[in-house]
């Protein structure tokens, strides 16, 4: 996935510290996603992306930050959102992608889930937090 | 203290019509009040409306079918009504499939298919 | 005529010759063309295209980008969007700036001065043709797009076949972007009737592969998930074969050979729960 960091200078944030912050995170991401003039359906899979990974985010890594902002290119717009938080991390990301691979309570498609509902995925973790980025394009 | 989703009593019916962007909170109370309500009424069929929710992500989705599976062994059958098109595309992308909860189109054949299983014919 | 042109030769020459120059030029485009567009037509074509380029030639500078050629440039980006409408080639587009220089070789380059001043102006048209090319590139393009556009709105018609049963006949190949259309349009058509069954009719499909089938299957799935039943029809023998020999699970998709068969199914069903009106409960 490309460096879409540059973004982020105008990007729209949200503390995630309870499961109510979940709601305004992803109010945000379909407000962006609305702007971009993205399709309904584009919306409701980047909303429920946002939705899984803000989710983990609060349950595995006790809360953090989520960014959010419109990308422009040439032909197309889209939408890119990145999900930080301090907690313990992921030890194996590859198994954590894996689908119904769960260490807590859902139904282990978080993080699955939310790669196949975005155009682009990239997750790092370390022991010091895990970063998730997405990017779902509008057509 | 969050918001709880009402469970409305009419009939042998119990509809819960979810109108707002739901809180993972409200999800796990509505759980715990459904239940409750079940025994406590006797209901023999409970439909969830769920036309106004905007998405619908595996926390909620894992929601409707253990509520399905809860109410089965209470002695009532749950319907889930009114999923919209963009919802239903993102759930089976998301690899949902919602396996064991009967759904209708709207609220009116929702009712019809209750009837229909109440009758048991379905 | 009074000029501050850097070639005063070449549009003395143009401007007394206009009339020579310009039906030779015409008919060496219109042999090209060979008689796909009237003379006359073109000849008022050229006409335009010629008095603009000596205007621009008085003014002096020799840009062809530059704000002298302005007007050259929008007739020419005008005659080209013609032309790629029209089904000529791109060398045929391009062949009427270029064949300028032909016609004005013979007189020009009699001498050193006018060869050099010719040379100096062939550069300039060989721009003037290069921006044709663009302009027609440019035009096929949006032609192509929008043929696009139109292609998936009309290859993915929703009808309604009967209360409560609505349809879609597919034609041509499934690609992602295709099916996305069709699943929407589907599933949104089952919400505006009030449709519990849909038929996705597969005759004019060329061939299901894998992809094609996990669509299908997506498909079938999202609508039983909002309530609604889907099967597919139009089987054909090949590729029921090659669903088999691809291994390709159809799951529990119900399917049918024929749209007749289907419909009749689905009316079936459709009848049954009309029928039971049952008293109770509510």
């Amino acid at each position: 996935m490309r460096d879409y960091g540059a973004a982020l200078a105008s990007a729209d944030t949200v503390s995630v510290a309870d499961s109510s912050d979940v709601v305004s995170a992803r109010q945000m991401v379909r407000t962006l996603a609305q702007r971009s003039g993205m399709s309904l359906v584009h919306q409701t899979k980047l909303v429920t992306a946002a939705s899984e990974l803000g989710r983990n985010m609060l349950v595995y890594g006790g809360g953090g930050v989520v960014r959010a902002a419109t990308i422009t290119e040439a032909e197309r717009c889209g939408v890119y959102v990145e999900f930080e938080d301090r907690g313990p991390g992921i030890a194996d990301i590859e198994l954590a992608l894996t689908d119904g691979w769960t260490s807590g309570s859902g139904m282990g498609l978080g993080l699955s889930g939310a790669k196949r509902l975005v155009d682009e995925f990239d997750i790092s973790s370390g022991p010091d937090g895990t970063t998730v980025r997405i990017l779902k394009w509008g057509r | 203290m969050t918001d709880r989703v009402p469970v409305l009593k009419i009939g042998e019916i119990l509809l819960v019509s979810i109108q707002v962007d739901l809180e993972d909170q409200m999800v796990m109370d509505l759980q715990d009040d459904l239940s409750n309500r079940i025994v406590a009424t006797g209901a023999k069929g409970v439909i969830i409306d769920i036309s106004a929710l905007e998405i619908v992500d595996s926390f909620v989705g894992r929601m409707l079918a253990t509520n399905a599976a809860i109410s089965r062994v209470l002695g009532a059958e749950t319907i889930v009504v009114g999923m919209r098109p963009a919802v239903a595309m993102t759930l089976v992308e998301l690899g949902l499939s919602l396996q064991g909860v009967r759904t209708a189109l709207n609220l009116e054949r929702g009712l019809k298919l209750l009837r229909r299983i109440s009758a048991g014919r379905a | 005529m009074t000029t501050d042109s850097k070639l005063p030769l070449l549009v003395e020459t143009l401007t007394a010759q206009r009339d020579a120059f310009l039906s030779q030029w015409t008919r060496t485009v219109g042999e090209d063309l060979q008689g796909r567009l009237s003379l006359a037509e073109l000849g008022r074509e050229l006409g335009e295209l010629y008095e603009s380029i000596l205007r621009a030639l008085t003014g002096g500078d020799l840009d062809s980008h530059g704000e002298n050629f302005a007007e050259t440039r929008s007739l020419l980006i005008e005659l080209s969007r013609n032309r790629a409408r029209q089904g000529f080639t791109p060398t045929e587009t391009a062949r009427s700036v270029f064949s300028l220089k032909e016609v004005l070789e013979p007189t020009l380059t009699s001498d050193e001065k006018g060869a050099q001043q010719y040379l100096q102006f062939a550069r300039l048209l060989d721009d003037l043709g290069l921006l044709t090319t663009e302009a027609y590139v440019r035009t096929r393009e949006e032609i192509i797009s929008a043929q696009a556009e139109q292609l998936l709105e009309l290859s993915t018609p929703v009808v309604k076949l009967w209360d409560g049963v609505v349809g879609v006949p597919l034609v041509g190949t499934l690609d992602s972007a295709r099916t996305q259309v069709v699943m929407e349009k589907l599933l949104q058509t089952l919400v505006d009737s009030d449709s519990t069954h849909a038929i996705i009719d597969i005759t004019g499909v060329p061939t299901v592969d894998t992809q094609v089938a996990q669509h299908l299957l997506k498909t079938v799935v999202a609508a039983r998930m909002m309530g609604a039943q889907c099967t597919i029809s139009g089987i054909r023998p090949q590729i029921a074969q090659t669903i088999v020999a691809l291994g390709i699970e159809f799951g529990d998709i119900p399917t049918n050979a024929s749209l007749s068969d289907a419909l009749r199914q689905a009316l079936k069903e459709v009848a049954e729960d009309a029928t039971e009106e049952i008293r109770g409960l509510l």
